[in-house]
């Protein structure tokens, strides 16, 4: 049975504000215990990340793995240019958008029906109600917050790469172009559609503030 | 512009990319339409909510103690 990924229950995280300069010379020279704060101090945020794009936790998992040992095979050519953070978190994105790739996956379901139609003049044919404050106060909710993530989940892989590396992970149009093998143009098309496809998925709760 | 062209346009509104001859049809569109500006303001919540949602997911996720032995029992011997 696949294990879930489970939330902090109040653990001690590990220091995130390390030397970066030092911890790499370390892990150049073969210090094995560099290689382990290496994993401790950067694997909780790196597995999120993988969870969103990989969209289960079961290959997140694997996700992960390939990514720290593809990082320590390429130790050689990171000269410093970027943060360690930001180029771990390069590798993990490459590594879930391979597994992405390679994972025996059913056709992508389409995501029309949540986009919003229009009459024949040009208008929206669905009259929206303002969501208000209710939004805000929905989403500092644990349990909408789980809610979202599942919805983000249900998006065609296609789509939900696009809105988490964009949306989420903060890459500009040009890089997650980049990345996906794609251009800046389809970058946006489907980011367009991601992101309506998902208000869709979340007026309901979002709408009514509850869930 | 119609609310069609006007959705066309919403993902370069809300990075702050569309061209200055668009932006000034696109914001008159919009001071003259209603359910746009509610849908513009949804856009933003929906962005907004995702972020939130999975910023908090990072914040409290906890790496499984097998799953780091495991990273650290893959490890090479020494960098190649």
């Amino acid at each position: 049975m696949p294990q879930t990924l489970d939330q902090d229950q109040g653990d001690q995280r590990p220091d995130s504000s390390v030397d970066e300069t030092e911890l790499l010379s370390r892990l150049r020279a073969g210090d094995d215990a560099a290689y382990e704060e290496l994993v401790r101090t950067y694997s909780p945020r790196l597995l999120a990340v993988a969870r969103r794009i990989a969209g289960t936790d079961e290959d997140a998992r694997d996700v992960i793995q390939d990514a720290f040992l593809n990082a320590f095979r390429s130790l050689k050519n990171f000269h410093g240019d970027a943060k360690l953070s930001t180029w771990l978190h390069r590798i993990v994105v490459n590594s879930a958008l391979m597994k992405l790739r390679t994972r025996k996956r059913k056709p992508e379901e389409s995501i029309e029906p949540l986009l919003p139609s229009f009459q024949a003049d040009g208008h929206y044919a669905e009259k929206f109600s303002s969501w208000g404050d209710r939004a805000d106060e929905a989403v500092s909710r644990t349990e909408t917050q789980e809610l979202v993530r599942q919805r983000i989940d249900e998006l065609p892989d296609s789509f939900r790469t696009v809105l988490v590396l964009r949306d989420i992970e903060g890459l500009d149009t040009e890089e997650t172009a980049r990345v996906l093998d794609t251009t800046p143009n389809a970058v946006k098309i489907r980011l367009h559609r991601a992101r309506a496809a998902l208000r869709t998925l979340l007026a309901p709760h979002l709408g009514r503030g509850e869930l | 512009m119609k609310c069609r062209e006007c959705d066309a346009f919403l993902v370069d509104y809300v990075s702050g990319e569309l061209p200055a001859e668009v932006l000034a049809t696109f914001e008159l569109h919009l001071s003259r339409c209603r359910n746009c500006r509610t849908y513009l303001e949804q856009y933003r919540a929906t962005i907004d909510a995702g972020k939130t949602a999975c910023d908090a997911y990072k914040e409290g996720l906890r790496m499984p103690e097998e799953l780091i032995q495991a990273i650290l029992a893959a490890k090479p011997k020494a960098p190649s």
